[in-house]
């Protein structure tokens, strides 16, 4: 949809490819012309690098959007539109490469003079419990492949390591393909804020700020905001030279984000990775700034190179973004596909909607479930967190769970309020109000 | 300047795609010109009631509704890629309409990125339609034939 809307804003035309369970949905309907892939099943429809390559061929395409999630950072994609001649509105095969090797973006972040989270790679059992020990516990596991919040896992005693390494290195193998595994420090205190950057590929690179995705549950971000709240004016200054100066090492192309964890308790920041693709939650980013990203994409691919300067942003006001999913809060967070009956979202001033769900829309029990995003955008952050607390309250949706209660909580939590919160957050808030989750009454 | 029929083709659903109702192109010597509409001028004022944007052409691809009569077999494209009638240019065709097939005859091959797939009939019997074009894309799902089924 997102693509879409600007393609169409643009002149473009569009064509999607989508798997037969997608094939009705609301962007279906949007596009200039719609393909089908393949079975609802990811594996044989959105991750088939040369059936949606040959899909553009045929339907003559000038160039491939990946969005995000799928084979956004696949390199082989971008490798295979190289090789054909269709354009990949993205980041070269080779930056891909490099960042999605979560190991090797460390590598390339100490090269950067970013600093990296204490951690180590680990060949054998032997050399992980010897790096732990220098790390020390609690650390996490996680998986080189992974990346955007997937194979983590946190252990607590150095007992317990061995086992769990087993484990993760097992996961990793069948959900990413590479079993290896690389240790990190767990950083009881922290708060993920990550710096979205565009790059020309010929070494030019700016930044359009940070943001702040600390309200996380299962390291999957839920709530999102720009400017990131009580971050000190230096503090904010160093992660926004890091993201630059990483990203021109590589000569970056297209739109990107240099994620960090910051240690509230050391004042300190470390990068935690790179995403090479463009992200769910950059409507915060676009909001504040003005400047409509996937549209920086298309030229920058079109070879219009960087249109902006630094001096070019500027941003206005506090922007915060709520994922509206299909599941459950009060099973879990279980995912709720289904038909949604009928929806109403909300349109006041300051606030935009990012969805494909309208009234009769499913949501298909085979993909992710988020629903829509919700962005508030206000002069200040009280403000703009009002304006999201009408915003969701407005919702009506009903056939399918959401986790608007969940937001609600969220929203009206003085913590939240007061801002600066860490990735503690929603683990505290969710034990805080255990007794008190319930479906949304619409849901 | 010369157009090929495919460029023409092109013109044509680009300009009915678009809320322009006429394109002249004179390059070379060679003019062409495309109006929309498809009744005959009698009058100037044709052109000027027919200004109303048409709606967007229906999908290139022609995907019948699947036939209700269990004794016909439509058979789906397994995949996306292009619809081959031969095993390769210049060849015949695997079949054409009014053959009999059985159920593991090849009738035709779908290619993606170079690497060719063979399709079977999936029903004994005979051939009653050949819905896709010899090197048209067909989608995943697509009916690429219907096969009237022996017995």
């Amino acid at each position: 949809m997102r693509i879409i809307r600007t393609c169409r804003k643009l002149g473009l035309e569009t064509v999607l490819a989508t798997s037969t369970a997608d094939r009705d949905s609301l962007p279906a309907r949007l596009a200039d012309r719609t393909v089908c892939i393949g079975p609802p099943r990811p594996s044989d429809s959105y991750l088939k690098i040369d059936t949606i390559v040959h899909a553009a061929l045929a339907t003559k395409c000038d160039a491939i959007h990946p969005g995000y999630g799928f084979l956004s950072e696949c390199a082989a994609l971008a490798t295979l539109c190289e090789a054909e001649g269709v354009v990949f509105i993205g980041p070269t095969a080779a930056q891909i490469a490099a960042v999605g090797d979560k190991l090797r973006a460390r590598l390339e972040a100490q090269a950067a003079g970013v600093p990296v989270v204490p951690g180590s790679a680990v060949a054998s059992a032997d050399e992980a419990m010897a790096a732990a020990c220098v790390i020390g516990v609690p650390l996490l596991v996680k998986a080189v492949g992974g990346g955007g919040g997937r194979g983590i896992k946190r252990v607590d005693r150095l007992e317990d390591l061995p086992a769990i390494l087993e484990l993760a290195a097992a996961e990793a193998g069948a959900a990413f393909g590479d079993a290896r595994v690389y240790l990190e420090r767990f950083i009881t205190s922290g708060r993920h804020i990550e710096v979205q950057v565009l790059g020309d590929g010929n070494g030019r690179v700016i930044h359009l700020g940070e943001r702040d995705c600390s309200v996380q549950r299962r390291y999957q971000k839920l709530v999102e905001e720009t400017p990131a709240p009580g971050l000190s004016a230096p503090l904010c200054n160093a992660l926004h030279v890091a993201a630059v100066r990483f990203a021109q090492r590589l000569s970056f192309r297209s739109a990107g984000t240099v994620e960090f964890l910051v240690d509230c308790e050391r004042d300190a920041f470390h990068f935690l990775e790179m995403n090479a693709r463009i992200q769910v939650e950059h409507p915060v980013t676009e909001a504040v700034t003005g400047v409509d990203l996937i549209a920086e994409q298309i030229a920058i691919a079109d070879g219009a190179g960087l249109r902006l300067t630094q001096s070019d942003i500027q941003r206005r006001g506090c922007a915060i973004e709520c994922r509206v999913n299909a599941e459950d809060p009060a099973n879990d967070f279980r995912p709720s596909p289904g038909l949604v009956r009928s929806v109403t979202w909300p349109s006041q001033e300051g606030i935009r909607v990012d969805t494909h769900i309208a009234s009769g829309s499913c949501v298909p029990p085979f993909y992710d479930s988020l629903m829509a995003k919700i962005i508030a955008h206000a002069p200040d952050r009280l403000a703009a967190v009002a304006r999201m607390r009408r915003a969701v309250a407005a919702i009506r949706l009903d056939g399918v769970h959401t986790n608007l209660s969940f937001h609600e909580l969220v929203l009206a939590d003085r913590e939240f309020q007061a801002g600066a919160i860490d990735t503690g957050f929603v683990a505290r808030l969710l034990e805080r109000h255990a007794a008190v989750m319930e479906p949304a009454p619409n849901g | 300047m010369s157009l090929t029929a495919a460029e023409v083709a092109e013109l044509m659903r680009l300009v009915e795609q678009s809320g322009f109702d006429e394109l002249t192109l004179e390059m070379d010597g060679t003019k062409f010109s495309l109006r929309r509409g498809a009744a005959p001028a009698t009058s100037p004022a044709q052109s000027e009631t027919s200004t109303h944007r048409s709606p967007p052409p229906s999908p290139p691809v022609q995907n019948l509704p699947a036939t209700a009569d269990p004794n016909v077999h439509d058979l789906a494209s397994p995949l996306l890629g292009t619809f081959y009638r031969a095993p390769k240019p210049g060849a015949a065709p695997f079949v054409e309409v009014g053959v009999q097939v059985e159920e593991d005859t090849v009738v035709a091959i779908i290619e993606v990125m170079k690497l060719m797939n063979t399709v079977r009939a999936g029903a004994r019997g005979t051939v009653t339609e050949i819905l896709v074009a010899d090197g048209q894309l067909a989608e995943f799902g697509q009916t690429l034939m219907r096969v009237r089924k022996a017995g």
